[in-house]
């Protein structure tokens, strides 16, 4: 046989991909809702309320609108690095996804199926290596526009994400030390039976939580976008589906940090006060999914709350605090972690 | 041939056309994103050996943090085809010389190696993975691997007293 293959196998994740590629579509889809929403009630206004029961349907109209948009591509701009841009922003955004533990196994069609992609063994890593991916369509988009301040958009947004990923991956380094593996379905089942990381780890989430707001370009880390000094930042030149693109991709990464944070820190799935073998598997998986939804949800609130209360730093703010306090704090937190451990391993 | 064949044919045909690409194309920044393309086809060739850790540092190290770098370089100095300078025959000539000494070595390095006839190692051998990795390097290499990261240090020292400005 040419390809031996398990075609069941294939066809499993297949279908697993399918689902959490449309569910995070969706989710992004009304995460841009709820920020409108949220902002409107921290401001005491009603927001987007035309479209739909509640406005329910605003975000399909403001696809629409995207879609009907002319579109425009700079005369003297690369072409095919101002169309590939966006499209590797939107592709890093969903790949992260891949190892994200969902829930527990479900039984269906005579099958166990773990609702995860990809349960590899450098779990963690792979979420960092894809992140540190992500610069790219920033980059490549910014500079294929052919248009400066697109240009300082872009090497903005570079700078800003290299310097939060050190004070991240230390602050990784201190929670890998406390769970002693990098699977994140591993670190998920240990907290089903032991206290969450939060507990374990308080200052790493803090630290976490401050990079990840600068990860996904979030107020009050905004620069690369700040309209008052750099018209639209670097997607000042793009129009119609691919500005769309780009608007887009950063809601997914505020859906996928969420789940990340919520898997790290916060149990993912386990439901709190319950014990997940007493009941029966299918009821378990649900429940594991909906619960690991609601940390998503606070999580993103979290997020919106942030950024209509918090105004924007300057940019030698945002390097200070990068360089001079998050990475000291994340390299503390390590030495302490390492102590207590040798500490109590002795 | 098995789907793990016809990956490692793939990669390589990747891996070897981007190099080449990266120093034929005249645009220096299509040449930096070549070279982050062929940087990924290394990690999947480290991916069919069953190294996951050297595949996914290979991609956060080199792709995802100095080719940024690099990136970030070629579009501040805002170079372009024009820019390019023209390089006189004597350049050339050493430049062909030098190439063909290192390709002696690396082809002389692989008739050495003896065994290179399976290439590719699925599901076998899981000296790659990490817990094996970590406990080789922190017990019988504990020593090189300190060296090295002492030497890390001293270049970042260098960096940051390179980049400090004159009192």
């Amino acid at each position: 046989m040419l390809l031996a293959l398990d075609f069941a196998l294939i066809l499993e994740k297949l279908v697993l991909i399918l689902i959490v590629v449309m569910a995070s579509l969706g989710i992004a889809m009304y995460t841009t809702f709820a920020e409108r929403k949220v902002a409107a009630i921290l401001q005491d206004r009603r927001g987007p309320n035309r479209a739909g029961p509640f406005g329910l349907l605003q975000p399909l109209a403001d696809g629409l609108k995207l879609f009907f948009k002319e579109e425009i591509i700079p005369n003297l701009s690369n072409k095919f690095l101002f169309i590939l841009g966006p499209s590797l922003a939107m592709m890093t955004a969903m790949m992260t996804s891949a190892v994200i533990p969902w829930g527990d196994k479900v039984h269906l069609f005579g099958r166990d199926i773990a609702l995860q992609i990809a349960n590899i063994d450098v779990g963690i890593l792979f979420v960092f290596g894809v992140v540190s991916m992500g610069v790219y369509g920033i980059m490549i988009g910014s500079w294929a526009s052919n248009n400066k301040y697109s240009l300082m958009g872009g090497l903005r947004a570079a700078s800003q994400i290299i310097s939060y990923e050190l004070a991240m991956g230390i602050s990784l380094i201190a929670l890998i030390m406390v769970t002693g593996n990098l699977g994140l379905k591993e670190m998920v089942v240990q907290q089903q039976n032991g206290w969450w990381n939060i507990a374990k780890q308080p200052l790493g989430f803090l630290i976490f939580l401050v990079c990840s707001f600068a990860e996904c370009n979030r107020t009050p880390f905004d620069l690369p976008e700040a309209e008052n000094e750099l018209i639209g930042g670097y997607h000042t030149e793009y129009s119609s589906m691919k500005l769309g693109f780009y608007l887009f991709a950063e809601y997914i990464n505020m859906f996928v940090s969420s789940v990340i944070m919520a898997t790290l820190f916060f149990g993912g799935y386990d439901c709190p006060f319950v014990d997940e073998s007493a009941i029966s598997q299918g009821w378990a998986a649900i429940l594991g999914v909906s619960v690991l939804m609601a940390k998503v949800v606070a999580f993103l609130f979290f997020f919106m709350w942030v950024r209509w209360t918090i105004p924007r730093f300057r940019y030698d703010q945002l390097m200070r605090l990068g360089w001079k306090i998050l990475i000291p704090l994340a390299l503390f937190n390590m030495l302490v972690t390492g102590a207590v451990i040798l500490y109590f391993n002795k | 041939m098995g789907v793990t064949q016809i990956l490692f044919w793939f990669l390589s045909a990747m891996a070897i056309g981007s190099a080449i690409m990266v120093i034929t194309a005249k645009n220096p920044v299509h040449s930096v994103l070549f070279l982050i393309v062929t940087f990924f086809a290394i990690s999947g060739h480290y991916i069919l050996l069953n190294a996951q850790f050297l595949a996914i540092v290979n991609i956060i190290v080199y792709a995802g943090a100095i080719m940024v770098l690099f990136l970030f370089v070629v579009m501040l100095m805002n170079l372009n085809a024009n820019a390019e300078p023209i390089k006189n025959r004597t350049m050339q000539f050493a430049g062909i010389i030098a190439g063909g000494c290192l390709f002696l070595v690396l082809t002389a390095a692989i008739n050495k190696a003896g065994n290179v006839s399976s290439p590719v190692q699925l599901n076998v051998g899981d000296y790659g993975l990490i817990k094996n990795l970590g406990k080789t390097l922190f017990n019988d290499f504990v020593l090189p691997f300190e060296i090295s990261s002492v030497l890390f240090l001293s270049a970042m020292i260098g960096a940051v007293v390179m980049g400090k400005k004159e009192e």
